[in-house]
């Protein structure tokens, strides 16, 4: 059997995305982080930035995830964040149009939150 | 129409409005419930794997946070309750604020100075109208409250708590909300978010006694408790504040229900009175046309 790994990625009212998965990329305050199935017991503390993760049937699913946790443990791995996005739910334009917003108001906390859906949107492309 | 009767038609109609309100109010509020059901259940995954992770931390590693051990000597504790915005809703706003001036009252008993935090206009009105000193409230989201939302409850707390004591900060944090138990049953009850007792956070996570494995944290377990624990406070007060609203839903729902039914009752009730009143003034008015028609017969028989 394929090493599988299974990931739920949960908002703070929803879940946005569960499935199996081969490999799982995340930012995590030290520095981006790979998790594979088998990896060690893990508690980390997640930077704003895109995730991406690597489905089984050869996918790629990449969502913009704003701050949050990633726990894994028995092959099990879950991202829990206050806001998280799938790229595909991300609406480019509207993105592009707040960075704007944001720069020009300069809300640094827009700005960030902006920037991250954008770089998670190109990053599925 | 006789005086009596037209009172009485006139009191079918207004109770009458007033049931189409009540029934359509009773559909709204039966249709809310649903939704926030829905929003209390699809919050839970968040919860679950928030819990776990903070019994993680908390248990896996020998990290001393002062937001998980108890102080020697708490004085001041905050307590946040949550009422609804409107009323209209039975005894769901008195229960929970009787909830709060009991414990209230016990924590006062223990020696420890009460600091109130409101969530709703019903809580507020009922402090201020016997002049009680409320640290800060919230309202207007009650009905249908967002994460954003229980954020912006949460920040005071968790910044009261973080500062000392002795500069305005408090030991403890307690919560009073109305549990939604079933669409019949919702109780308001207390619950201590902070300091965490760890039995009551390890019984929730793991109901059926599975074991933790050794985690690796990654910066470092202090950093993960500290950020974990805000999150996890806010969450509560998120569960919370969604379990309150499905309640008040349910509540007015209730009430609703039952305003219905008696106005159903007091139409019947008032018919009946009315054709009572019809029926007297035909009879009165037969009655006054015989007694009419036999005085003119006597009256042409003694002119004969």
């Amino acid at each position: 059997m394929a090493a599988e790994l299974h990931v739920a990625l949960v908002a703070a009212d929803r879940e946005v995305w569960s499935g199996q998965a081969t490999l799982v990329v995340a930012r995590t305050t030290s520095g981006d982080i790979g998790v594979m199935p088998g990896h060690q017991p893990l508690l980390g503390v997640l930077e704003s930035g895109p995730v991406t993760i690597r489905t089984s049937d050869g996918g790629t699913v990449v969502a913009a995830v704003h701050g949050g946790f990633i726990s894994f443990a028995d092959d099990k791995l879950s991202l829990l964040a206050e806001v998280a996005e799938l790229s595909d739910e991300i609406d480019v334009q509207r993105a592009e149009r707040e960075l704007e917003r944001a720069k020009a108001e300069d809300d640094a906390e827009a700005q960030r939150r902006a920037d991250v859906r954008l770089r998670a949107a190109t990053a599925a492309r | 129409m006789g005086a009596q009767l037209r009172v009485y038609k006139r009191r079918i109609r207004s109770v009458t409005a007033t049931k189409k309100i009540t029934k359509a109010m009773e559909m709204i509020a039966a249709s809310r419930v649903v939704k926030a059901q829905r929003k209390v259940a699809a919050s839970t995954p968040y919860a679950t794997e928030l819990t776990r992770a903070v019994t993680a931390v908390a248990t896996g590693s020998n990290t001393k946070h002062p937001l998980t051990t108890e102080p020697e000597n708490p004085t001041r504790a905050a307590v946040l309750l949550l009422t609804s915005d409107r009323g209209l809703a039975g005894a769901f706003n008195s229960n929970a604020i009787k909830a709060a001036e009991k414990l209230t009252a016990k924590l006062e008993a223990e020696g420890k100075e009460v600091v109130n935090f409101i969530v709703g206009r019903r809580g507020v009105a009922h402090y201020n109208f016997r002049e009680r000193k409320i640290a800060e409230s919230f309202t207007g989201f009650t009905d249908d409250p967002s994460y954003a939302d229980a954020k912006k409850v949460a920040a005071p707390l968790i910044e009261a708590i973080e500062t000392e004591t002795a500069e305005g900060g408090v030991d403890e944090l307690h919560i009073v909300y109305t549990e939604f138990v079933s669409m019949m049953t919702q109780t308001a009850i207390e619950a201590r978010l902070l300091p965490l007792s760890l039995e009551e956070v390890e019984a929730e996570a793991k109901p059926k006694g599975e074991i933790l494995p050794l985690f690796d944290f990654e910066p470092s377990a202090e950093d993960v408790l500290d950020a974990l624990l805000p999150r996890y406070v806010e969450s509560r007060i998120y569960n919370a504040l969604l379990q309150s609203a499905a309640s008040k839903h349910a509540a007015t729902r209730r009430a609703m229900k039952s305003a219905t039914d008696n106005a159903g009752e007091l139409i019947e009730t008032l018919t009946r009175l009315a054709n009572q009143a019809r029926q007297a003034e035909i009879t009165q008015e037969i009655s006054e046309i015989v007694g009419g028609a036999s005085a003119l017969a006597d009256a042409t028989a003694g002119s004969d």
